[in-house]
């Protein structure tokens, strides 16, 4: 049959490992959004003091690709230090998966952010963000490349839904282009506090919308 | 190779009909000549009369007064770019540069309006309701001096919604404004009589009703402005350019015949049995378009908190073909624009899956793919972050 994957990408997506949440994880993230069609959960259990990933799980809401990946990712991760993880490229887990479609690049990223981010959640948790950088516009702005734009199905920077973005006093206030009523309006206030929050200098995200 | 796979996608193109081959083959061993005048060789007047019995029989199917009021084209998208940049061409210059058409129209009236839109005419794209439906008013309250062509499709090839094109010719008509409708997927399947509903043009296409894939039709109304946009010889009354495609012109028709109220009765009877299983039996599911005003041969469900690729693509490993509204199946990664036009959101797009009925289904077929479905959702909602914890079970 002419499927445009691999047979171990069709392997992972009929019977992806490590699927699932985990209630008391160490560290956690989502990628994407339902309303870009591609949604990534990623769970661990580490090791405090190996610093190792004793078990991971994910959750995916998308496409085979996602899908596959997103069973691939936990595969790779398991087992392996935090530093080790975290270097996990996008290239590596698809060619672990025999190669993915160039055009589902997009879909299948979100497994590989998503691990990044777990461990990254970990380490803010944990104190062990070694260099303790005080927070600016710019890392702030970085961040809201991962909240989509369910209007576009692109990050919110890109699409130029950011108007504004001030930190003062460990408050974070974002003017976002949209009216208060929108029907996504809740949906992008709750990933942006959720991607600014973590954060070790921010107390406070103020969302704005002014449209 | 195929033998095997529950074929669920008839609104994309359908198998032919044995008897449909059957009537083309002597119109490519035998009588392989083009059509030629009366005053011909023997062989072309006899292509030439299969032509015409063609023409006559695809006219009468859809009540044209003349047999004339049909041209071939070579299928639905050319046929509706002929229609809209015919029309915009013989009357841009001296009656108005306006169109009017919806949000939810099929590409080749859609991109065709948009490609007008770039050449300076003004093209208005009317919302629908959510349900799909153009309200009539609307169109009335649309059209404007300048105005001189709607393009309202008769049924949604997604959603299956029968727009009440009644009203709409006749609001065109009281205003002057010409009316072309896209009638790609009702055709033989929800009645249309050009002879008491007064549109101006209309496409059809053979690929949607078991005939030739490669050949349509447009039912221009005698007396109709219509520039001619391809130019060569002066075929299918000089609206056509170069030879005609007989055998496929003599497959079309057969096909029209073949196309029955008793089927299309009982493809509608598949259809709610399908509808009422999959909205019963799964739960979060919402129905998309309306639930009777439909095309008998369309089903269309959102099925909540998974993504249509992965389902069409466990489906397809299970012997089932249908075709999703999501991103990730389309090549352009953009979402249905008909669901998001009836007001669903991108989750709706992305978890929508069109069942299309064809000749060859049957009540088995229907219910192997809603105890598929369910077995296939329910594995996608397990693993789906989105999905109540209530529902994962």
């Amino acid at each position: 049959m002419a499927f445009p994957y691999s047979e171990k990408v069709l392997e992972h997506f009929r019977h992806p490992r490590n699927v699932g949440k985990i209630e008391d994880a160490d560290g956690k993230s989502t990628e994407g959004s339902p309303a870009c069609g591609d949604m990534v959960a990623v769970y661990i259990k580490v090791d405090d003091e190996k610093k190792v990933i004793d078990d991971i799980k994910f959750e995916s809401y998308g496409c085979a690709s996602n899908i596959a990946t997103g069973s691939i990712i936990t595969e790779m991760a398991k087992g392996k230090t935090l530093g080790e993880a975290k270097k996990i490229t996008w290239k590596e887990a698809s060619e672990e998966l025999g190669g993915l479609p160039p055009v589902k690049a997009h879909c299948s990223v979100l497994a590989v952010e998503g691990l990044r981010s777990a461990i990254r959640d970990y380490e803010e948790r944990h104190g062990l963000i070694e260099e303790r950088v005080p927070t600016t516009v710019e890392i702030i702005t970085k961040r809201l490349r991962h909240v989509m734009n369910p209007l576009r199905g692109l990050d919110i920077v890109r699409t130029n839904l950011i108007k504004d973005i001030k930190f003062e006093d460990g408050v974070v206030t974002i003017v976002a282009d949209l009216p208060p009523d929108h029907q996504f309006a809740s949906v992008i206030k709750t990933d942006i506090a959720e991607k600014i929050e973590p954060l070790w200098d921010v107390h406070q995200v103020e969302v704005e919308f002014t449209g | 190779m195929f033998e095997e796979t529950v074929y669920l996608d008839n609104s994309a193109g359908t198998r032919l009909d044995e008897r449909v081959l059957e009537a083309m083959r002597p119109y490519f061993f035998d009588t392989y000549a083009v059509a030629t005048s009366e005053f011909g060789y023997s062989m072309g007047i006899e292509a030439r009369e299969a032509l015409d019995r063609a023409r006559a029989t695809l006219a009468a199917r859809l009540g044209a007064a003349q047999a004339e009021e049909f041209i071939f084209t070579s299928g639905g998208t050319e046929s509706s770019n002929m229609a809209l940049k015919g029309v915009a061409l013989a009357l841009g210059e001296k009656k108005g540069k306006h169109i009017i058409t919806s949000r939810i129209e099929d590409f080749p009236v859609l991109n065709t309006a948009a490609a007008l839109g770039r050449q300076g005419f003004r093209v208005t794209v009317l919302e629908v309701d959510g349900d799909g439906f153009v309200d009539p008013q609307a169109v009335d309250k649309a059209i404007s001096s300048d105005t001189i062509l709607a393009s309202i499709q008769h049924a949604n090839q997604e959603i299956g919604t029968i727009q009440d094109i009644d009203a709409i010719a006749r609001i065109c008509r009281g205003k002057g404004v010409l009316l072309h409708i896209d009638a790609t997927h009702s055709f033989g399947r929800v009645a249309l009589d050009v002879g008491s509903t007064p549109v101006d043009l209309v496409t059809v296409s053979g690929h949607t009703i078991h005939g030739p894939k490669g050949v349509g039709g447009l039912y221009l109304r005698s007396g109709t402005p219509l520039a001619k946009w391809m130019d060569g010889g002066f075929q299918e009354f000089n609206h056509r350019a170069g030879p005609e495609d007989i055998p496929s012109a003599v497959g079309f028709a057969a096909a029209a015949e073949l196309m029955t109220d008793e089927e299309s009765d009982l493809l509608g009877g598949l259809r709610d049995h399908l509808l009422s299983r999959a909205l019963a039996e799964i739960p979060h599911t919402s129905l998309n378009g309306h639930r009777t005003k439909r095309l008998p041969q369309n089903g269309n469900i959102t099925f909540h908190y998974v993504e249509g690729e992965s389902i069409t693509l466990q489906l397809d490993m299970r012997g089932f073909a249908v075709s999703t509204g999501s991103a990730c199946f389309s090549k352009s990664l953009e979402a249905s624009h008909v669901i998001l036009g009836i007001g669903g959101d991108h989750e709706r797009a992305h978890g929508s899956v069109r069942f299309s009925l064809g000749r060859y289904n049957t009540k088995q077929d229907v219910d192997g793919v809603i105890d598929a479905i369910a077995e296939v959702v329910g594995e996608l909602r397990a693993i789906s972050p989105l999905t109540p914890d209530d529902t994962k079970g």
